[in-house]
């Protein structure tokens, strides 16, 4: 019916205007989308600091202007490399983050970087105390997890904590992120012993013994959970020569 | 005879008759992509377990549904027969796109939340259905309104199943958006509070909702309760 040459020329053309079209949709929203995704990002940091932020506030309760108001006014951000020293801004920029802040740093894409020349934000809370919010990020049963843990001025006792996940399992692996009960099990938890060392947080399957190092581990996701424990371990591991300068 | 030339008239152009308004209404009930034509039954399973994920699909579907069948229309005597399937797809796939990039610029919670229930949009029967069925044999009006008829149908079953698989799987209705409503459950903030409550004390989520099986047996009993209702339907499908 149509010829080849026919066939050949519609596909060519529906191409080109599809292409046109979804590029000029992509340009048009990019900002907003970038916008919107800072905003989430600062919102999981600031989970973890619900308690010092005020009585009854909640990240998810913040408007967008609320939550860059306090990243402006109370929040030092920090990018440091995996042996304690603060990178300039020109660094992070040279580093590919026009930005040049901690939170532009995209901690994904450093985690595919040999572990010497990772970037490492931090986000230093001033409110009464400093507290020093850390990024992390490992795998899970399907996929990556990450998160973000917020440590008091002691440099041991955990304020709080947020995950999230990229393919975990709903009512599963996903509770990490889904059921507030698994972030909030970590408050008041110690990543240091008595005896100042560093011996991080153990997700323990059966329930926590330990009551400072110990949280309760989730029911059918213990390959996530292993997970968790592996990637505060190693995670908060990274931001130790820093932290032990403070 | 002057009767019959007026009623011919109408026919064409962008009418809104008694037929375009079946176009739209059919597929609510008599001809309802899911419980009828047993289409798109996947995305059903998966993403009603919340009822506002599945108001957000549902208004996604409406706007694919209705715009590829307006687009496919509008190039159906085009469109080389060898690359039939392979244009439906691009023009779906494309507006699925525009779908997630509006979604990631003007909400980008709900974006993260839904980011892989909008890509399933693309496999979803019920669009490439139509777009076969109707959409490369109408004119485009018609194509419009029959797609928007089919989201809405497809949507209003979503709907339903979500409904009873948030109240009865967790207990609460709309969570997750301001009109957050919780129902039933143990403690203070549920209407019916399950550990003082004399009727239902005895009631724990039903963890079955929670699982996409529980989505299969709702459509069957929809199917079931239509069918009663409607002998009509019974054979058809």
């Amino acid at each position: 019916m149509h010829t080849t040459k026919y066939t050949i020329t519609f596909v060519f053309i529906l191409s080109a205007v599809v292409a046109l079209i979804l590029t000029g949709f992509r340009e048009g929203t990019k900002d907003r989308a970038l916008a919107g995704e800072e905003i989430f990002n600062k919102r999981g940091i600031l989970k973890t600091i619900e308690p010092e932020l005020g009585e009854g506030v909640t990240a998810d309760g913040l408007s967008a202007e609320e939550i860059n108001e306090i990243f402006d006014t109370k929040i030092d951000q920090k990018v440091l490399d995996t042996k304690g020293n603060v990178l300039t801004e020109d660094q992070v920029k040279q580093a590919g983050y026009k930005g040049g802040k901690a939170i532009d740093v995209d901690i994904k894409k450093e985690k595919k970087k040999p572990e010497a020349d990772r970037l490492l934000p931090l986000f230093v809370y001033n409110g009464k105390e400093k507290v020093y919010i850390e990024s992390v990020i490992g795998s899970g049963l399907w996929d990556l997890i990450w998160g973000n843990i917020a440590i008091k001025a002691d440099k041991s006792t955990v304020v709080g904590a947020s995950f999230d996940h990229a393919g975990e399992t709903p009512g599963l692996g996903a509770e990490i992120k889904d059921n507030p009960k698994f972030p909030a099990s970590f408050a008041g938890k110690k990543i240091l012993d008595d005896a100042g060392k560093y011996v991080s947080i153990n997700v323990r399957k059966g329930g926590a013994v330990d009551v400072d190092h110990d949280v309760d581990g989730l029911s059918g996701a213990t390959i996530t959970a292993d997970g968790v424990t592996e990637m505060l371990n190693r995670g908060m591991k990274y931001y130790q020569p820093y932290l032990k300068k403070q | 005879m002057a009767e019959t030339a007026v009623a011919k008239k109408k026919e064409g152009g962008l009418a809104f008759g008694k037929k375009e308004r079946r176009l739209i209404v059919d597929p609510l009930n008599e001809n309802n992509p899911i419980t009828v034509q047993v289409l798109g039954i996947c995305s059903a399973l998966a993403v009603t377990s919340l009822i506002f994920p599945s108001l957000v699909i549902s208004i996604a579907v409406v706007f694919v549904c209705a715009f590829s069948s307006l687009t496919i229309s509008l190039m159906r005597k085009y469109i080389p027969n060898s690359v039939r399937m392979i244009v439906m797809l691009v023009v779906i796939a494309a507006l699925v796109t525009i779908v997630e990039l509006f979604l990631k610029a003007f909400s980008f919670t709900v974006y993260k939340q839904l980011s892989v229930y909008i890509g399933l949009i693309i496999t979803n029967c019920i669009v490439m259905g139509r777009l076969e069925a109707f959409a490369m044999a109408n004119d485009p009006w018609r194509s419009f309104l029959d797609g928007i008829g089919n989201g809405l149908g497809y949507g209003a079953i979503l709907l339903i199943i979500a409904f009873f698989r948030e109240l009865l799987g967790k207990g609460t209705l709309f969570a997750g958006t301001p009109l957050a409503l919780n129902i039933i459950g143990a403690g203070n903030d549920y209407l019916i509070n399950t550990e003082t409550s004399f009727l239902f004390g005895w009631y724990v989520n039903n963890n079955l909702m929670v699982m996409p099986a529980a989505a299969m047996f709702i459509i069957a009993i929809l199917i079931w309760i239509q069918r009663a209702r409607f002998p009509k339907l019974v054979d058809v499908s």
